[in-house]
């Protein structure tokens, strides 16, 4: 049964991984976009780190967790489109003939998001360290950030399958996509909680899980080592992938039985 | 009798594309949305910038924010509209508008107008909001008047820059090269600090980007302290005089690709 979920999941992945390789139009935009965005904000809010409390004197750094978190929001859009296609096109319709389990197809698929979510953390890396921004965990924190960056674009992936399963068209997956960046622009992007003015906005903050995904990344840039940040990084990118996971699965069951 | 056919053709396809925008929720509730979610985002999440040293902006963030929305919407607006131009003529319902239409450039007209409304109705709905928000208005009729014009006038110079491409492209996939520059022209502007308080390379860019000129007016406008307000006009209607023949020069293409 374990190898059997194996091949299963081994051979969806490979599928799923060339896919996105295959893709450039899919892979540029979202390594490009959000360094683009990086550079134009951090020289724009530089001043912004001579408010008092401010966590460090260079808001590139402050700013680097930013550009993990929209590769999560683009990993929606990438591979809920791929699953959305394949529905469309009824090569899902021609897996359900197959006896391959819905965990194994749902996991499968999530694997071109995944190591395109490990590709741009480490590039994010190198062109914010080439850009001049800190990394305070050292080489120690490098595979920690990459791990994170990989929960993250696990966490966004399942939302991605999940909405290809439950929506069925890659348009209206396209759809999400600013949906997704309301959370991350209602979250603490571009101020710590603690330093946001407005009582309603910091609330807002504080209940988005978004702002604990960029504040696990974000310790790791400057503070080093955070435990409480890290955890909370990693506990909300897991349980809402689970979480996603979990509901995929039950969606495609009602998608399958329907077909 | 010439103009009457013209306007009678402008008027046509105008209505038809605000038909479909009101008509259609999935058009109609991301374009009221976006610009809402900047303005919460950077008027609430960014309002402690306002205590920087050398910030002097009399009316308080909120109106600093929303000057740059308001801006930012007006040219998203032209922008959507050529979504929808492109839309029509990746249908082939373009080429069939060009066959009847006995002034094809009344097909641009119409277009531009369906944007104008656009813009005005998403204009409103911001001034609603932000009055509701609190924020504070220290110009004059005359001066909000103004502000509605400069917007219009930079929604025109939007859709011309949009039309080109449609026109050429003649498909929906060229919508990021529609959007993307536009989204980058506007950001190269003082978005959250003004100008002086901007560094390095972004700083000698916002000097050199005519929409800097307008955002700052805006701001002047909204304050009830003139800025530039005549050089901004100029500017966005230099734009505007530039894209308009972007998008005849844009006609005359598709005119030669048979539509």
């Amino acid at each position: 049964m374990n190898a059997s979920f194996a091949v299963q999941v081994g051979a969806l992945a490979r599928r799923s991984v060339f896919r996105t390789i295959r893709q450039p139009a899919q892979v540029v935009p979202s390594l490009i976009f959000p360094l683009i965005l990086i550079s134009i904000n951090s020289a724009g809010l530089q001043k912004v780190t001579e408010i008092p409390g401010f966590p460090t004197d260079s808001f590139l750094t402050f700013a680097l967790a930013i550009p993990f978190i929209q590769a999560g929001i683009f990993s929606v859009a990438n591979g809920g489109s791929d699953l959305a296609r394949d529905i469309e096109t009824g090569f899902l319709d021609r897996l359900a003939l197959t006896p391959m389990s819905g965990v194994s197809l749902v996991t499968g698929q999530l694997a071109g998001v995944l190591a395109l979510g490990i590709f741009q953390g480490a590039i994010y890396l190198l062109v914010g360290l080439a850009m001049g921004a800190h990394f305070e965990a050292g080489l120690a924190g490098v595979p920690v950030l990459l791990a994170l960056a990989l929960c993250v674009s696990f966490a966004f992936g399942c939302i991605g399958i999940f909405a290809a399963l439950r929506l069925g068209t890659g348009e209206a997956v396209q759809g999400l996509f600013p949906v997704l960046f309301v959370f991350l622009f209602l979250s603490s992007m571009n101020l710590p909680r603690n330093l946001i003015e407005q009582d309603w906005f910091q609330t807002i903050a504080t209940y988005n899980p978004v702002s604990y995904l960029i504040e696990g990344i974000r310790s790791l840039f400057i503070t080093g080592f955070d435990g409480e940040a890290l955890a909370l990084g990693f506990g909300f990118s897991i349980i809402i992938g689970l979480a996603f996971l979990a509901a995929s699965v039950a969606s495609l069951r009602t998608r399958l039985t329907r077909t | 009798m010439s103009f009457a056919r013209y306007r009678s053709v402008a008027l046509a396809v105008g209505w038809r594309n605000l038909h479909n925008f009101f008509g259609n929720p999935a058009l109609l509730v991301p374009s009221i949305l976006f610009p809402l979610f900047f303005f919460v985002a950077f008027a609430g999440g960014l309002s402690r910038v306002a205590d920087l040293p050398n910030f002097d902006f009399r009316s308080g963030y909120t109106a600093f924010q929303f000057s740059f929305v308001l801006m930012q919407a007006s040219a998203f607006g032209g922008v959507f509209t050529g979504f929808g131009m492109a839309r029509d003529f990746e249908t082939g319902f373009g080429r069939r508008m060009m066959l009847a239409a006995p002034h094809r450039t009344a097909l641009l007209g119409g277009y531009a107008v369906s944007a104008l409304v656009r813009a005005l109705f998403i204009q409103v709905i911001l001034f609603v909001i932000a009055l509701i928000a609190g924020m504070q208005i220290d110009g004059g009729v005359p001066q909000l008047l103004g502000m509605s014009a400069l917007g219009l006038l930079v929604n025109f110079a939007a859709v011309m820059w949009a039309a080109g491409i449609a026109l050429r492209f003649r498909s929906i996939q060229a919508g990021p090269l529609m959007q993307t520059p536009v989204f980058l022209a506007l950001f190269l502007t003082p978005v959250f600090v003004p100008l002086n308080l901007l560094e390095g390379w972004v700083h000698t860019v916002a000097s050199l980007n005519p929409n800097t000129l307008i955002v700052e007016s805006l701001r002047g406008l909204v304050s009830g302290e003139a800025f530039h307000t005549g050089a901004a006009f100029l500017a966005a209607l230099g734009l505007g005089v530039v894209f308009f023949t972007w998008a005849l020069r844009g006609l005359r293409a598709a005119e030669a690709a048979g539509g």
